[in-house]
């Protein structure tokens, strides 16, 4: 974190007072205020530049992905379904049970290191531009500006008394606001019930109670959080904004305003050079301020407010164009940059520092594994529990019998045949199942098996408690009769009595 | 009602609880009437006062007012709650509502649920549930659940506790019977002979038991053993050894064991006898308040089943 412990203050609580003692920020007075503020509703500018167009295209991207996935079909079945009721996950020709739970393990560390390592290189990315609360603010502001106009419109209309035409346009917006949160709800659902099915339930008011529910859910969820909470869900209640800061370096890009070159700041006309009248660049038109979707003022250095979703830079930008100066008086920087000076290409080579490339080769390498193992897995399962309150019986004279149950899993979708054998004690025999066992496509099946085995006299312990002659060590094979190399083995103990 | 031994503790929670959520309250009042300074760059000057690593100062920020209004929310569910439900003490709530009660009624509401599938089994004759597969899988589970633990979960059997599979029955394969035993249980108990007979007396009974089905036994011995198995053990065994039915006593004579055909098993259970020690007496257990009469009905056409199926053995 830069600038040690003063600064570790900035980050958390805001700005101190010498960055901020504008022209601007003096102008209003002290006063007394509420520990309970009430919010001030943000009427984020729109606007247009190079950061706007990547952040609609992950936005446009993104949702592409979360509403078109579940259509997607596989082999007669849907792609990507997660079965609860079945304990079974699909993913394209993927089928993980709950034994893989270790996957998803592998899913969450993965997706954290990828978050260390975006935040590490150049803040918060995944706040700026992918997260789904920025998303769909931004699908909600959108649908907002189509129906009630621009900001300065929509000031107005909030200020004025109800009449018909406000009634009109806010019931309109909250409409198209209520259909996007259905349809959202309804398509997070659909991941874990046939989204077709689920569609044609739902216009036949057929839903289950768990259904109506999470469709609901999520469907208020995004209503509340987009349409009402917006960037307070970022201000108040998101872990992750509160922490991005350990994650920073002073070489991390972060969204900064350039005070050398912009203080002091002043308005001046269209044209004239900034620095003969002793101005810096920063012509104080608030357009930054303007466009802020969580209403910072970015020239007040790095706050925990800011999502790095980039408005400002290219707000400013704009202006900088129309002012005839070089662009980047706010723009994507480091402290190092700033305080030393350093030109773009030293600044970007620091990329590639210690910190940045550890994360990448434990993300790499963990990315490499984690195929290689799904890549080579073994889609049978099988686990073997020795019946515990009957450990051993008499059959027939001198026949033992021990049994036990046989889980099989035949994880994948190929239905298979399964020869199971036993080795380990003399005259062994697998007893009480037809041979070959047949297992459908992602089926599981539990056997009742016995092992025999015939025994003389002599073989028996003659003390119960001579665990030595009692207990013997065997080992289970079960190997698919098509695929030899399909086979599991586990060992078990078959128990000869007294 | 109360797991309390003493009215104290009831009223301690009782009391615990309501000033908790009193102060909770007040707390929020106070903070919601506190004013503090805001600088004119939009800032609050007061901290809380609190400083780590010697100048970390912790700003006094508002919060959004709406959060306050979830407080108080929450206070007033909490109030809700305690009326409704036994959460202060000894009260019991307005509800009545009591964890053995939510248990009861969920475990009433599956079996409503369930009572359909069984009872339809319920009409049809035990040869026909036998061959439904359905009935099948749900007598299985059934099994696994209720008998496995002692029969195997093959239904094998073990030492003691006798195989299902075969046509070999201590009371009776017919299916009457069969659910008289799952529904009232057995106890069948071999007295001690140890005292009676002495160790020759035992050596020589063993071996005319071992003859009985053929294993391999000493002449002499199976003479001398024939007279006193005349004299101790027809009572129960018959005089030809072929058991009992009405007492569950086995037959002797079908190469089947219910202990096991080693002399040295055979003699621990003349001299010992079978199924009771100083202390208890072993059963097989009466299953008819652990199950409805539906599924004593389908668990014995399963049962039934086992050895009437044709299933290899």
């Amino acid at each position: 974190m830069p600038g040690g412990s003063d600064s570790a203050l900035k980050v958390v609580r805001g700005p101190t007072s010498r960055r901020a003692a504008g022209p601007v920020a003096s102008a209003a007075a002290t006063e007394e205020i509420s520990l309970y503020e009430i919010r001030r509703k943000i009427y984020p500018r729109v606007v247009h530049g190079w950061f706007a167009r990547w952040r609609w295209g992950l936005v446009i991207s993104t949702q592409l992905l979360y509403y078109g996935v579940p259509w997607v079909n596989w082999n007669g079945r849907q792609a990507v379904l997660f079965d609860l009721g079945a304990r079974k996950f699909y993913i394209g020709g993927l089928v993980l049970w709950p034994q893989d739970v270790i996957y998803l393990s592998i899913l969450l560390i993965l997706a954290a290191f990828a978050l260390f390592l975006f935040t590490t290189v150049a803040g918060r990315l995944w706040c700026g531009y992918a997260c789904p609360q920025t998303v769909y603010t931004d699908i909600f502001s959108w649908i907002e500006r189509k129906i009630e106009g621009p900001p300065q419109a929509r000031k107005r209309l909030d200020a004025s008394s109800l009449s018909l035409e406000k009634f009109v346009l806010k019931a309109v917006k909250h409409i198209a606001w209520f259909i996007v949160a259905l349809w959202t709800g309804y398509t997070f659902v659909g991941y874990f019930s046939p989204i077709r099915e689920l569609g044609i339930n739902m216009m036949t008011w057929r839903l289950g109670p768990w259904e109506s529910f999470w469709i609901v859910f999520y469907g208020c969820a995004t209503y509340g959080n987009a349409g009402f909470l917006r960037e307070q869900v970022c201000k108040y209640m998101c872990p992750y904004a509160r922490f991005q800061s350990v994650m920073f370096d002073k070489d991390t890009l972060v969204i900064t305003y350039d005070e050398a070159r912009g203080e002091p700041r002043g308005s001046r006309r269209r044209g004239a050079v900034g620095r003969e009248q002793g101005l810096g660049d920063c012509v104080a038109c608030n357009i930054c301020v303007q466009v802020c979707p969580t209403g910072i003022d970015i020239r007040k250095g790095l706050q925990y407010e800011c999502i790095g979703c980039a408005a400002c830079i290219d707000g400013c930008n704009q202006v900088m164009d129309k002012m005839g100066y070089a662009r980047g008086l706010i723009r994507y920087s480091t402290q190092n940059a700033l305080t030393r000076g350093y030109d773009r290409p030293t600044m970007w080579r620091r990329v590639l520092r210690p910190r940045t490339l550890a994360y990448s080769t434990v993300l790499v390498a963990l990315t490499i594994v984690t195929v290689v193992s799904i890549a080579v897995r073994n889609p049978l399962k099988v686990d073997i529990i020795r019946d515990r309150g009957a450990l051993a019986r008499e059959a027939a004279p001198g026949v033992i019998e021990n049994v036990y149950r046989i889980q099989l899993m035949n994880t994948d979708e190929t239905p298979r045949r399964f020869e199971i054998r036993a080795d380990g004690f003399p005259g062994l025999t697998v007893e009480g199942i037809e041979q070959p066992v047949a297992l459908g496509a992602a089926q599981s099946r539990m056997l009742a098996v016995r092992l025999r085995a015939p025994i003389d006299d002599a073989a028996r312990p003659s003390d119960a408690r001579d665990l030595k002659s009692r207990l013997h060590n065997i080992e289970f094979t079960v190997r698919s009769v098509d695929e030899p190399q399909v086979v599991r083995h586990e060992t078990s103990t078959f128990i000869v009595p007294r | 009602m109360s797991d309390f031994t003493s009215d104290f503790w009831g009223l301690y929670v009782a009391v615990l609880t309501l000033v908790s959520v009193l102060a909770c309250g007040v707390i929020l009042y106070v903070m919601g009437r506190m004013r503090v300074i805001k600088r004119p760059d939009g800032e609050t000057a007061s901290t809380t006062g609190h400083v780590w690593d010697e100048d970390l100062r912790e700003y006094n920020n508002p919060l959004p007012r709406w959060w306050s209004w979830l407080f108080w929310i929450t206070i007033v569910f909490s109030l809700v709650y305690l009326a409704l439900y036994p959460g202060l003490g000894k009260v019991p709530g307005v509800l009545g509502w009591t964890s053995t009660g939510a248990y009861l009624s969920e475990r009433k509401a599956v079996d409503d649920e369930v009572r359909p599938l069984y009872a339809k089994y319920q009409g049809m004759d035990v040869k026909e549930v036998a061959a439904d597969p359905l009935a099948q899988g749900m007598g299985e589970r059934l099994f696994l659940n209720q008998c496995a633990q002692c029969h195997g979960s093959d239904a094998g059997g073990s030492k003691g506790y006798p195989s299902l599979r075969d046509r070999d029955w201590l009371y009776g394969g017919d299916p009457a019977t069969i659910r008289e035993t799952i529904t009232d249980g057995r106890s069948g108990v071999m007295p001690a002979f140890g005292a009676a007979l002495g160790d020759e007396g035992v050596s020589n009974v063993v071996h005319y038991v071992r003859s009985l089905s053929g294993l391999p036994a000493d002449n002499l011995k199976v003479h001398y053993g024939k007279a006193l198995f005349a004299a101790n053990c027809v009572a129960c065994h018959g005089a030809d050894g072929k058991g009992n039915r009405a007492m569950g006593a086995p037959n002797l004579t079908d190469g089947i064991w219910l202990y096991g055909s080693s002399p040295a098993v055979i003699a621990e259970t003349v001299t010992q006898g079978r199924g009771m020690t100083a202390t208890s007496v072993k059963r097989m257990p009466a299953h008819k308040d652990m199950l409805d009469e539906a599924k004593i009905y389908l668990l014995t056409a399963y049962v039934w089943g086992l050895s009437n199926r044709g299933t290899s053995q």
